[in-house]
């Protein structure tokens, strides 16, 4: 479904070829900006355009794109921290308390249970606290992003529906080779290290 | 009779290359400046890529309301998008598309009649501007007759330098008399001739009377519907008769590397459609020109250089007999 865009060139990346060079010094001959103008109108115009037919063709979002916050209610424990953390106060979450009966000699468990879990997307601003501090990975975000109502009220969705935006959530991010190793496994082996040393 | 039946089929043509060219034109314009700037342009009207866009847009002005504001002299104001119109209409009669009498009206006077005639499309813009009893109408108007005033200048000049080569007022006369050297002998006169014309017909960059944003299209400011898309039409078809006087005086018109009889037409066309997107580029790579730019780049460089280029030719025309 997603395509594969076209290449997006990184600045000052042409600056290497010998087009470039080529051009820095048309550019300062007398009249040689207005030559540089041309050309690069009539470079842009061989080359691929950057639009995207959106109805007809998907875009092609980046992993990380904030598009709408999908529930996996399976890990959620009503602990309550998004919607307290909620700067816009848009989380809105009911719950009653279930006791299980004792299992072997023991005393009756007694677990929260999820009634209501909606998050109003007329508030929210995306700013990915609740994602950020809930401490059971119930909450992620999702590419998904085609979810207008005709009226305000309907952009309060609910647990089912943000259940099911979890099916678009897209994997996590490979590490990036260059970048610093995760503090779990940095602590690991320090302490590895320290274990074959003494 | 065949006379008779002969001239009415040449209307015909001159009718109907007024009606698509400049349409044709306008659809090169969208796409090619979308391209250009690394989008795609009209995709939708019609199906395919967006070929029906300019029709969609006829058909749009159609349906608004016409309105004359309260204040603007009524009769004028009308009557202008139709001053600005015509005479594109009457400059292709003179266009000869091929030897020997393929021409609907071949003045012995021509390139004088088509100069002449295209000054007044520039009249429809200043009458637009002053009857629109709007200030920045007014001030696109004014603009609009300075920039004639200093235009007009190179751009005669220019012409009589290719009369002058080719020794007749006659356009069909200066295709005849065109032979390749002319490439480097006019070269000079080219470049004038085409931007005074391109700053007669207000194209970008010399587009400082319409500067639509800071005088809201000078003189169209009031004009909506159909009067407005005359203006438009105006535009393009202007566009389309530089182009072809352009490739008349100083690209030789209908002479092709062969069948000059039969495909004349064709090789003016191919001219006239390369000038019109060398018109597009030059609109898409540069930005406006101030007032004073404007007025500067026509006197301190196009007319010394129209001069020059008239010396230029009657030296070597006296040189070579």
């Amino acid at each position: 479904m997603r395509r594969a865009g076209p290449p997006v060139p990184t600045p000052g990346a042409h600056r290497g070829t010998p087009g470039y060079a080529i051009m820095s010094t048309v550019g300062r001959l007398p009249g040689g900006g207005l030559a540089k103008g041309l050309a690069v109108t009539l470079r842009t115009m061989t080359r691929r355009t950057i639009t995207r037919q959106y109805p007809e063709v998907q875009p092609d979002l980046p992993p990380r794109s904030r598009g709408v916050i999908a529930l996996f209610e399976e890990n959620c424990t009503v602990c309550m921290l998004c919607a307290r953390e909620c700067p816009d106060w848009c989380i809105y979450i009911d719950s009653h308390k279930e006791t299980l009966p004792a299992e072997g000699g023991g005393r009756a468990r007694s677990r929260n249970v999820l009634d209501r879990f909606a998050i109003d997307f007329s508030l929210c601003m995306y700013c990915g606290i609740c994602v950020e501090v809930c401490p059971f990975d119930a909450l992620f975000w999702s590419p998904e992003f085609e979810y207008a109502e005709y009226d305000i009220a309907e952009l309060t969705h609910e647990k089912e529906r943000l259940r099911e935006w979890m099916w678009t959530v897209p994997p996590p991010q490979a590490h990036d080779p260059s970048g610093e190793p995760p503090k779990e496994i940095a602590a690991a082996e320090k302490a590895a290290a320290r274990g074959r040393k003494t | 009779m065949p006379d008779l039946l002969e001239i009415v089929l040449k209307l015909a043509a001159v009718a109907a290359a007024f009606g698509v060219l400049p349409l044709l034109v306008g659809q090169a314009e969208h796409k090619v400046m979308a391209h250009m700037q690394g989008r795609l342009g009209p995709m939708y009207a019609g199906g395919f890529h967006g070929w029906a866009q300019l029709v969609a847009d006829g058909v749009k002005f159609a349906q608004k309301e016409d309105v004359v504001p309260a204040a603007a002299d009524r009769t004028v104001f009308k009557l202008a998008p139709a001053v600005a119109i015509v005479p594109y209409l009457l400059v292709l009669l003179v266009i000869p598309v091929g030897p020997d009498g393929q021409v609907v009206l071949d003045l012995g006077l021509g390139l004088f009649f088509a100069l002449a005639v295209m000054g007044i499309g520039v009249i429809g813009a200043i009458m637009a501007g002053w009857s629109s009893a709007n200030k920045y109408s007014l001030l696109g108007g004014m603009r609009i007759a300075a920039q004639l005033m200093s235009y007009e200048l190179p751009m005669v000049f220019a012409a009589s330098s290719a009369a002058m080569a080719a020794g007749t007022l006659s356009l069909s006369g200066i295709v005849e008399a065109w032979h390749w050297y002319w490439l480097p002998w006019q070269a000079i006169g080219l470049v004038v001739f085409f931007v005074a014309g391109l700053a007669e017909l207000r194209r970008p960059p010399f587009d400082m009377p319409l500067a639509d944003s800071e005088i809201i299209l000078g003189p169209y400011t009031e004009y909506g519907g159909l009067r407005f898309a005359f203006f438009l039409l105006a535009e393009y078809a202007g566009i389309v008769v530089l182009s072809a006087l352009t490739a008349v005086l100083f690209l030789g018109g209908w002479r092709g590397p062969f069948l000059d009889a039969e495909l004349g037409w064709l090789w003016l066309l191919v001219k006239v459609f390369a000038l019109a997107f060398v018109v597009i580029w030059l609109r898409v790579s540069y930005p406006r020109m101030r007032e004073d730019q404007l007025q500067k780049l026509a006197w301190a460089w196009l007319v010394p250089l129209a001069l020059a280029q008239l010396a230029l030719t009657g030296v070597l025309r006296v040189a070579l007999g």
